[in-house]
């Protein structure tokens, strides 16, 4: 059913504009053509069913839900609800907030937080278009891992105490019992309609960047050669893992802009760890969200944070490259 | 005068609702003050865990999204 956008990609690109398909601007428009068309229908479309199922879903729900868990599952649960929950950056204060002073562990609520940017019905689109269930499925694995057990490990050196005074008091003060959430109850009608509108909401902030990961993506596909990574990163050297990584934190994107840009980078020969730890590096580890979270952490947990998470993309990409012969 | 609070750390549909509140109530002829509300601790203790939310007279009206034009004029009859 997908070769329809190969084929509108072909007519286009080598009938309408008469390009030579040996030739390295085809090649790349080509590309870019394909994977646009393809990756706008496929989002619309996502995007649509799930805010169908998840219209009657509020964060109160997920936090009564999450309240009183023992931790193993906390972590599990909080990664999880962050990876189906939509959610926007500059929520993710209020959210902690709301988390804390309903007595959640930070761990948990952390989970949650960690997982949320990584993995969305738009990353998991823009995975199995261009790279496949089986990595697909490996990414959103790795995704809660680096949730669940930096969760754990905050936890693990009890987090709450650094956090500010007000935050950490709120914690302290919490009542679990008097939290509760009612779940709406929606017409088919209500569902369509809030549907159509994160359909809107979401489609609007992401197209661009799937134009820029794209592009990027088509630009590397076309005009760098087959093989190149391999030649000068390719033969595992062990410090090329922690150089992507620290390359990655600048480099502030979501998921939906440095998706393609992986594809590309796969297929030129960079050993797939390495790959990995730099799109989560990008996507997880950013300043913006770090100044965000000064507002509610002292200065030492976010540099405990911010270790945490480069210790943890750099092991995923020493450990993927070394088991990459056996799962692609 | 009706008085309303926008809670959310200032991002760009914060913005948007509050001048949207401000748009809504032109039309209608209503005088309103609209103020932004970006402080952390205040946000929690109206106790909103999404943003953008509405706060309308001390009333915490709306939480989660830009509000719709029908809900805006439902707040400034009221």
């Amino acid at each position: 059913m997908l070769e329809i956008f190969t084929y509108l990609a072909d007519v286009l690109v080598y009938n309408l504009a008469g390009l030579d398909p040996s030739l390295k601007i085809a090649d790349a428009l080509h590309f870019f053509i394909e994977d646009t068309t393809k990756i706008f229908a496929l989002l619309l479309l996502m995007i649509y069913l799930i805010a169908l199922v998840r219209a009657s879903l509020r964060v109160e729900q997920i936090r009564q839900w999450l309240g009183g868990r023992n931790r193993g599952a906390g972590y599990l649960l909080g990664s999880f609800s962050g990876a189906v929950t939509p959610f926007c950056s500059c929520s993710s204060i209020p959210l902690f907030l709301g988390f804390t002073s309903a007595g959640i562990p930070i761990g948990i609520t952390m989970s949650f937080l960690l997982t949320s940017p990584l993995i969305n019905e738009v990353a998991v689109v823009l995975l199995g278009t261009l790279l496949g269930w089986k990595f697909t499925l490996l990414y959103i694995i790795v995704g809660m891992a680096v949730g669940i057990l930096g969760g754990a490990v905050l936890d693990l050196i009890r987090a709450e105490r650094l956090l500010q005074p007000f935050a950490a008091k709120a914690y302290l003060r919490a009542d679990q019992a008097g939290v509760t959430a009612e779940p709406l109850r929606l017409t088919l009608f209500e569902r369509h309609q809030f549907a159509l509108g994160e359909l809107r909401d979401i489609f609007t902030r992401v197209w661009k960047w799937v134009i820029i990961g794209v592009g990027l993506g088509a630009a590397l596909h076309g005009f760098v050669p087959e093989g190149w990574f391999e030649q000068h990163l390719g033969q595992g050297q062990w410090w090329s893992v922690p150089a992507a990584v620290v390359l990655g934190i600048p480099l502030y994107s979501n998921a939906t802009g440095v998706i393609p840009v992986m594809e590309s980078l796969i297929t030129k020969g960079l050993p797939i760890g390495t790959t990995l730890a730099f799109c989560m590096s990008t996507v997880a580890a950013s300043f913006p969200e770090f100044i965000l979270l000064k507002q509610v952490m002292q200065w030492r947990l976010l540099a405990v944070l911010f270790a945490l998470l480069l210790a943890a993309f750099t092991l995923v990409g020493w450990t993927f490259n070394l088991l990459a012969p056996f799962i692609l | 005068m009706k008085t309303f609070k926008v809670l959310g750390s200032g991002c760009s549909k914060c913005q948007k609702t509050a001048s949207f509140i401000e748009k809504v109530a032109a039309d209608m002829g209503v005088e309103v003050r609209v103020i932004k509300e970006t402080d952390p601790m205040v946000i929690m203790q109206y106790g909103v865990m999404s943003t953008p939310a509405v706060v309308a007279d001390e009333k915490l009206v709306h939480s989660g999204s830009i509000p719709l034009r029908g809900a805006i004029e439902g707040w400034l009859a009221a």
